[in-house]
């Protein structure tokens, strides 16, 4: 038992006193094995022995969360880290007892509650890693396989934080449902994971980049909303998750701005302006992509009116973006206006501002969103490309929330099914869309070479230069 | 939060029939049917609420009455329900809680006894029809979708590690799941009390295999198998052996009552339903079978199956129902109803002899059954009953048998010391229509008097006024002296007494003796689901139910009391 427990403190980076805590011991005892086999069925397929360049956080000093090294993917060494906090701030940042103790225990009120919101955010974190599992097989570079897999290792060890809350604070039950995370799979349909889109498939890198772009945009916020619980244990590792989260956005913004650049290039490189007849992906289809991630995306933030959203806030266990910059942290009196329909109509409505916290949230997101769209025309307007791409309306294409049952176009008028089925294939990815994608998204493994249909990026990582070999695919 | 609708709104009917459905789907193939939950969000019985995610008020209610009764008389070729939801991923979310929250007190009781006598009479389908329902919670199952679902036989769930079976009314709403959910729980279902105890205040519920071992559920299938494995167990079901009742199973429909209305009356054909709102009263009156009616159920089982619809037994206790129904929702300051009927006693007691005699058949079967159902209605309504055998407008009262039940069920009984009135019983106060707690009326009555049950078990003779009295049947005789003055003052005594005492105490005193699941889900449940709809931690401004939704959160009183 005793050489279990030292092999587990050493494999396991952690600054929540892992080798004194029995508790946890036991629980990742039997959870770790389990999790080492989910990742070798279900992460990166095939890529197991090759050393990549990662990025291992292996303290929470500003000289120990970013450690770089050539390390196999198995052999990654996923941590368990919270992020520093001063006690004296440690207080329930909202709700009706704003200002108070935060919780250094769970609640016993709170737990279910508590246990949910944990549940829902730990189970998209290895979703991602199982959709993307098959894009190392047509990387535009080494570069990008690179960031792929640091984003994949990162999101296991974000399942990982989201364990040890499960393990620490939620007894028998917690084990359960962490067992459960690694059983659950990407769009099975008898195991789906629980939110709709982490079960869409995301089979090529323009999906990739749009997903990492706005579906881990939404864990974003969503990591920052809880890292504003008044659950203490909580809000300090979400904190630390964030600065993870944060380069994978890199990814995604980034990837993204590069196709356009390059699609922007071909643009002007075809006499015709033709994209595709230059092995590019055209503006059209990238607009596609954008409504379609975009809008899936925000079904995640949860119901324009919602009473769950309400209790979270309510009792202190998410709070808003930035919850510290607002004046006012109970918002019990104030509206929301918001678009609604009615008698088949778009009015407006207000809602009191609680059950409206699911939409305050959103806003944080979409503003986020729409910088990242004026980056990128900025990024055409660059390279002389007449074209402009756009966000389109929180009500187009919705799975979730009021306008769900509703027929939206990209702009966000009201309009009739029949002309949303006449129209959707101009507006959201086709199977023949995917079908192209593919047929140009050949693997580009030699040191700084790049794919056609993507411009490289300015920099390297970690001072490293563009050519370096991100993977070693040959030991 | 005792808010009663601000604008009136219409009388609700209970009435229907299927091409009038809104919230369900039936369909048909041989033995087995198909019941699909879709409840059309904008077809609320009250304006202010929309019936989200397959939950339901009043309305979808009386619709699921209605489909398990034609289920009965009109398809006995049925062996199994299978009942299911339109709706991907929702079973049933549960009564709706906003409609609950803007309900007043009064509403939320009589819609959640109308519910539990649904459930029961899903139950006594299963028990007595040898029509087994199967759950299919295609999806998350909560709160009253789970009542539901404990009042099927077997209780399948789609296991895709989101689909839950929950009572969360206590954790979310600070009230009790008011359709049974407690009692069936471990009382039919056996779960160990103390999981029930953990399963009943987790609001998110319990799914999958944890499910199935806790035996809240008989099986757990994969969403992708999910359709097919129901489906197998339907079959089985529905090809397993059993004994059925003999008779030509062509279904018996049941066509409307279509009453007359007129104001402060509802005129059906053989009842009679009068009120009056200055007195507090109505009067309901049964005429009892004619000697026609009574030729009829003489002529034996195929010629009782060929009367149908029209066959007194089974349209007179019809309406009887019905006007109970309206009674509980429509009059809410009647306080006190006498009960008349009007007729040959001696006729009733031939009708019931030959309508036993003919028992073995399917249709003879449900009419008797019905009509046990109907009285226990009667048992769990919260009004004095008082039935009245006098000379009224010169008809002769036919309290005997079947519709003697009417006075046994009654509260107190007055009965006119004259020459013209009978009182006789029949075999089926001896038995057929049991209480919801399993005793015969006539024990119930005699409980403390066995030698005095005992005389009258077997003689069906009828019997004068003074006999009858003798016989222990009658509170009150009265000749026609003092009939007049006698009967006004305890009307208006009565009248004056507080109607909540009143509730509480007739319901102690009529359900004497033993309790069984179905009187513990009426007399315990609903008791303490009434007190904490009233008391402030529920209902209170501060309440958890008048907060859901809101963007408050309750307070509750900590005291226990
Ligand atoms: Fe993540
Ligand atoms: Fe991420």
């Amino acid at each position: 038992m005793v050489s279990t427990t030292v092999d587990l403190n050493a494999k396991i980076p952690n600054n929540v006193g892992l080798s004194d805590d029995v508790k946890l011991q036991r629980a990742l005892e039997t959870w770790l094995p389990n999790y080492l086999e989910w990742w070798n069925d279900m992460g990166p397929t095939d890529f197991a022995d090759k050393p990549v360049f990662l990025r291992t956080a292996v303290s929470v000093d500003s000289d120990g969360w970013a450690h770089y090294d050539h390390v196999r993917m198995p052999d990654y060494r996923w941590g368990i880290f919270l992020n520093p906090r001063d006690p004296e701030t440690s207080h329930i940042r909202c709700g009706d007892d704003a200002g108070k103790a935060a919780w250094t225990e769970v609640p016993g009120e709170h737990r279910n509650a508590l246990r949910r919101i944990i549940v829902t955010q730990a189970d998209t974190e290895p979703a991602s890693v199982e959709q993307q599992r098959l894009l190392g097989h047509i990387a535009p570079s080494l570069y990008d396989m690179r960031n792929l897999f640091q984003v994949n290792v990162e999101e296991g060890r974000h399942l990982w934080a989201m364990v040890y809350l499960l393990h620490k604070y939620f007894g028998r039950d917690g084990r359960d449902e962490a067992d459960e995370l690694l059983q659950r799979r990407s769009g099975d349909p008898d195991k789906p994971r629980i939110l709709g889109a982490f079960n869409q498939p995301c089979d090529h890198w323009l999906s990739f980049f749009a997903f990492t772009m706005f579906t881990d945009r939404d864990g974003k916020y969503q990591l920052a909303a809880l890292s504003q619980s008044g659950f203490d244990p909580l809000a300090r590792t979400t904190e630390f998750m964030l600065t993870e989260e944060a380069h994978h956005l890199f990814v995604g913004e980034t990837g993204m701005d590069r196709i356009i650049k390059r699609s922007a290039e071909l643009q002007a490189l075809d006499p015709n302006g033709d994209i595709r007849r230059q092995g590019g992906i055209d503006f059209d289809l990238i607009q596609r992509t954008i409504n379609y991630w975009f809008t899936y995306s925000l079904d995640l933030f949860g119901g324009e009116i919602s009473s769950n959203a309400a209790d979270f806030f309510a009792t202190g266990l998410k709070g808003r973006y930035r919850e510290d910059r607002y004046d006012e942290h109970k918002a019990l009196t104030g509206t929301y206006r918001l678009p609604v329909v009615e008698n088949g109509q778009l009015g407006e409505r207000d809602v009191p501002m609680r059950n409206a916290m699911n939409e305050v949230l959103r806003d944080s997101y979409v503003q986020d969103c729409e910088r990242a769209l004026r980056k990128w025309n900025r990024t055409l307007e660059e390279a002389g490309s007449p074209n402009r791409l756009t966000l389109p309306s929180r009500r187009f294409h919705r799975h979730q929330g009021i306008y769900a049952d509703h027929r939206f176009d990209p702009v966000g008028n009201l309009i009739d099914s029949n002309r949303y089925e006449a129209n959707q294939r101009h507006w959201l990815l086709t199977p023949a869309d995917n079908d192209y994608l593919l047929s140009i998204m050949k693997p580009v493994y030699e040191p700084g070479k790049f794919a056609n249909w993507i411009a490289p990026p300015s920099k390297g990582i970690e001072g490293r230069p563009v050519d370096f070999e991100y993977v070693k695919l040959h030991d | 939060m005792d808010s009663a609708p601000q604008t009136p709104q219409p009388p609700v009917e209970f009435e229907t029939d299927p091409s009038r459905y809104r919230h369900w789907q039936v369909s048909y193939d041989g033995a087995i049917a198909r019941l699909r939950m879709c409840v059309d969000p904008a077809a609320s019985l009250r304006p202010g609420y929309e019936l989200k995610l397959n939950s339901y008020d009043l309305g979808v209610d009386i619709e699921l009455a209605d489909v398990v009764r034609r289920l009965r008389f009109e398809h006995p070729e049925v062996r199994v329900v299978v009942l299911s939801s339109g709706t991907d991923n929702v079973f049933c979310a549960g009564a709706n809680i906003h409609m609950l929250g803007m309900s007043s007190h009064a509403w939320k009781v009589n819609f959640c006894k109308f519910t539990n006598e649904t459930r029961c009479e899903i139950e006594d389908a299963t028990a007595f029809s040898a029509q087994v329902y199967i759950a299919a919670a295609n999806g998350t199952c909560a709160g009253g979708g789970y009542e539901l679902a404990l009042a099927c036989q077997e209780i399948y769930l789609q296991d895709d590690g989101n689909s839950a079976v929950s009572l969360p009314e206590v954790p979310l709403l600070a009230v009790l799941p008011g359709t049974g959910g407690l009692t069936r729980l471990v009382d039919k279902r056996k779960v160990r009390r103390d999981r029930a105890d953990v399963f009943s205040t987790t609001a998110e519920g319990i799914r999958g295999k944890r499910a199935k071992d806790w035996n809240l559920v008989d099986g757990v299938f994969a969403r992708s198998k999910f359709e097919q494995e129901v489906m197998k167990r339907a079959t089985a079901l529905a090809t397993r052996k059993v004994e059925l009742l003999p008779g030509e199973r062509k279904g018996v429909s049941l066509g409307p009552l279509a009453p007359e209305l007129t104001p402060g009356t509802r005129r059906y054909r053989h009842v009679e339903l009068r009120w009056s709102s200055e007195s507090r009263t109505a009067e309901l009156l049964v005429r009892g079978p004619g000697p026609a009616d009574v030729a009829v159920v003489q002529a034996g089982a195929a010629a009782i199956h060929d009367a149908g619809d029209s066959l007194w037994a089974l349209r007179a206790f019809r309406e009887l129902d019905d006007a109970l129904l309206q009674l509980r929702t429509n009059h809410l300051d009647v306080g006190l109803v006498l009960l008349r009927t009007a007729g040959d006693p001696a006729l009733v007691v031939a009708h019931d002899a030959a309508l036993w005699a003919a028992r073995e058949h399917w249709f003879t079967n449900e009419v008797l059954r019905h009509m046990a159902r109907t009285l226990r209605r009667l048992d769990l309504t919260s009004r004095s009953f008082f039935a009245l055998g006098d000379l009224n407008n010169d008809q002769r009262p036919a309290f005997a048998g079947c519709l003697l039940e009417l006075a046994l069920a009654a509260d107190r009984f007055y009965l006119l010391d004259h020459p013209k009135v009978q009182v006789g019983t029949s075999v089926l106060n001896e038995g057929p229509l049991p209480m919801s707690h399993g005793l015969t009326r006539l024990h119930a009555h005699l409980y403390g008097e066995p030698d005095k049950l005992e005389a009258l078990l077997g003689h069906h003779e009828l019997r004068s006024a003074e006999e009858a009295d003798d016989a222990g049947l009658v509170t009150v005789r009265l000749d026609e002296i003092d009939w007049d003055d006698d009967t006004r003052v305890a009307i208006e005594e009565r009248a004056s007494l507080s109607p909540d005492a009143l509730t509480g105490m007739e319901a102690n005193l009529r359900f004497v003796g033993h309790e069984n699941e179905t009187s513990k889900i009426f007399a315990r449940l609903t008791a303490w689901q009434n007190w904490i709809f009233i008391r402030p931690n529920a209902t209170g401004p501060d309440g958890a139910l008048s907060l859901y939704g809101k963007p408050q959160r309750p307070h509750f009183d900590w005291n226990r009391v």
